[in-house]
């Protein structure tokens, strides 16, 4: 038996983009998820999008090299792509809205069995939020995949039944990559696809509040 | 009313005139960001203001000598009311200026999606009182809002935006006001030039008329009432916040 790995970062981001198919619009969410432009697969054409315009950016590098006028939605600098262009706000989310994007990769507080998730209040009855673009992601994008830690700092689990948090969307997520493994919702419980190497089911079933069925085609986590 | 040249010599006396209780569109998205102008409203420090823009975090970049962010304004309590896309801090562990006016009483914070919140602008300035949107529908942002079915699907109906004064940044200008935007300094900046009484705008650069190719202007001087040339001792750039930030460090875009 290996030794148990929970995944980086760089490794979650590194498996959820080799979900992206040939010639998709993706859109990467603020925090984990904007990650992945580093991870972009090379054998396949994928632009990216970005809420403040950027049609078709490339990876973070330092502000010495990107210079000081183009950022992602992080607000992190970012290179161009030759077939690059950029667009004003209100062009960008009609983009969003009118369902170009083949998926949106956002990061979450909490998700539940049916699809619902939330990411945009920390808790209930706190005044404000911070929602950015993520409600129109959520709502409009062909598909949600969701990246986050699989459980929180004190190690209550995140992937629950039901959201306790306000939900930013209902009954949009498709697939999480947290740091035990690749799951669908399947409206009872989490299917999970790919598990992170040394843990069995059971001890991620523990730290998951829901049931957890193991796909009949359950791998440790591909990574390539 | 139009004029050929709509320079003003300097930030102060362009938002001379702005009173106790307008309302203000703030441009920017890290670039694109009118450093210059929040300044000068800032020492105007007029009160009870109406602010209407991404995030409270915004011109917070970096501590450069002299800057001032939107939070600066919250805390002179100069602001009654801001219209936002973020009005919490996005880690748990924080708390804003903001959060802790609003839990006070002392200012009201309207939250917005962000793609709402363009669209709203946008509208404002295409006169255009209210449209329909997918975004938010089954959320708590819903509530109280007229939903309406079109070809199967739900939307939410949004009511435009206007306000008396945007401030701008842009990269260049000619003197009748026509502007270009480097990169995405453009985000929300033309959509607020249409849909403000008066429009402020700060550049880089001022050239005589005729130097920008008409097809390459992106948002026109028809929409700009005062534009004010970033001097040498102002704000050109900041740094971003997020720009040194690990990819470990969650958060952003506040």
């Amino acid at each position: 038996m290996a030794d148990k790995l929970r995944l980086t970062r760089d490794m979650m981001a590194a498996r959820i983009v080799a979900e992206f198919q040939e010639g998709w619009i993706a859109n990467l969410g603020v925090g984990m998820p904007t990650m992945c432009s580093d991870f972009l697969p090379a054998d396949k054409f994928i632009v990216l999008h970005s809420e403040n315009g950027l049609i078709g950016y490339g990876r973070a590098v330092p502000v010495e090299e990107a210079g000081p006028y183009v950022v992602n939605a992080g607000v992190i600098p970012v290179l161009l792509q030759d077939y690059a262009a950029i667009l004003h706000h209100s062009d960008a989310f009609g983009v969003i809205r009118s369902g170009r994007l083949d998926v949106g990769v956002l990061g979450a507080y909490e998700v539940a069995v049916n699809g619902d998730f939330a990411n945009w209040k920390t808790a209930v009855g706190k005044p404000g939020g911070g929602i950015g673009g993520a409600m129109d992601i959520a709502a409009c994008a062909q598909r949600i995949f969701i990246m986050m830690e699989h459980t929180l700092r004190d190690g209550r689990p995140r992937l629950l039944k039901q959201c306790k948090l306000p939900v930013t969307a209902p009954g949009v997520v498709k697939l999480v990559m947290t740091d035990l493994g690749l799951f669908e919702p399947t409206g009872d419980g989490y299917r999970i696809l790919e598990i992170a190497p040394g843990f069995s089911v059971d001890e991620v079933a523990a730290l998951t509040d829901a049931p957890v069925e193991a796909s009949p085609n359950l791998r440790d986590v591909q990574l390539s | 009313m139009q004029t050929r040249n709509k320079v003003v010599g300097s930030f102060a006396e362009a938002v001379a005139d702005i009173a106790d209780g307008s309302s203000i569109l703030i441009g920017g998205f890290g670039p694109g960001t009118p450093h210059n102008l929040i300044k000068a409203l800032y020492e105007k420090a007029p009160k009870d203001l109406t602010l209407i823009l991404n995030t409270a975090g915004a011109g917070s970049g970096g501590n450069g000598a002299g800057r001032v962010s939107i939070n600066d304004l919250l805390e002179a309590r100069m602001v009654r009311k801001v219209v936002m896309a973020f009005t919490a801090s996005t880690h748990p562990s924080r708390t804003s200026v903001l959060e802790e006016l609003e839990e006070a009483g002392e200012v009201e914070a309207e939250l917005v999606p962000q793609g709402t919140l363009a669209e709203r602008i946008r509208a404002g300035g295409a006169g255009i009182p209210a449209f329909y949107t997918p975004t938010a529908v089954g959320t708590e942002l819903a509530q109280g809002k007229e939903h309406r079915e079109f070809n199967g699907r739900t939307y939410l109906m949004e009511e435009a935006i206007t306000a008396d004064y945007a401030f701008l940044r842009a990269w260049h200008a000619d003197e009748f006001g026509n502007l270009c935007y480097k990169g995405s300094e453009r985000n929300f900046n033309p959509l607020m030039a249409t849909a403000a009484h008066t429009t402020i705008a700060e550049t880089e650069d001022i050239l005589p008329i005729g130097s920008i190719e008409p097809e390459h202007v992106h948002t026109s001087g028809i929409f700009v009432a005062r534009l004010v040339k970033i001097p040498a001792d102002g704000i050109l750039h900041v740094s971003m916040p997020f720009a040194q930030a690990t990819p470990e460090k969650p958060g952003g875009g506040d």
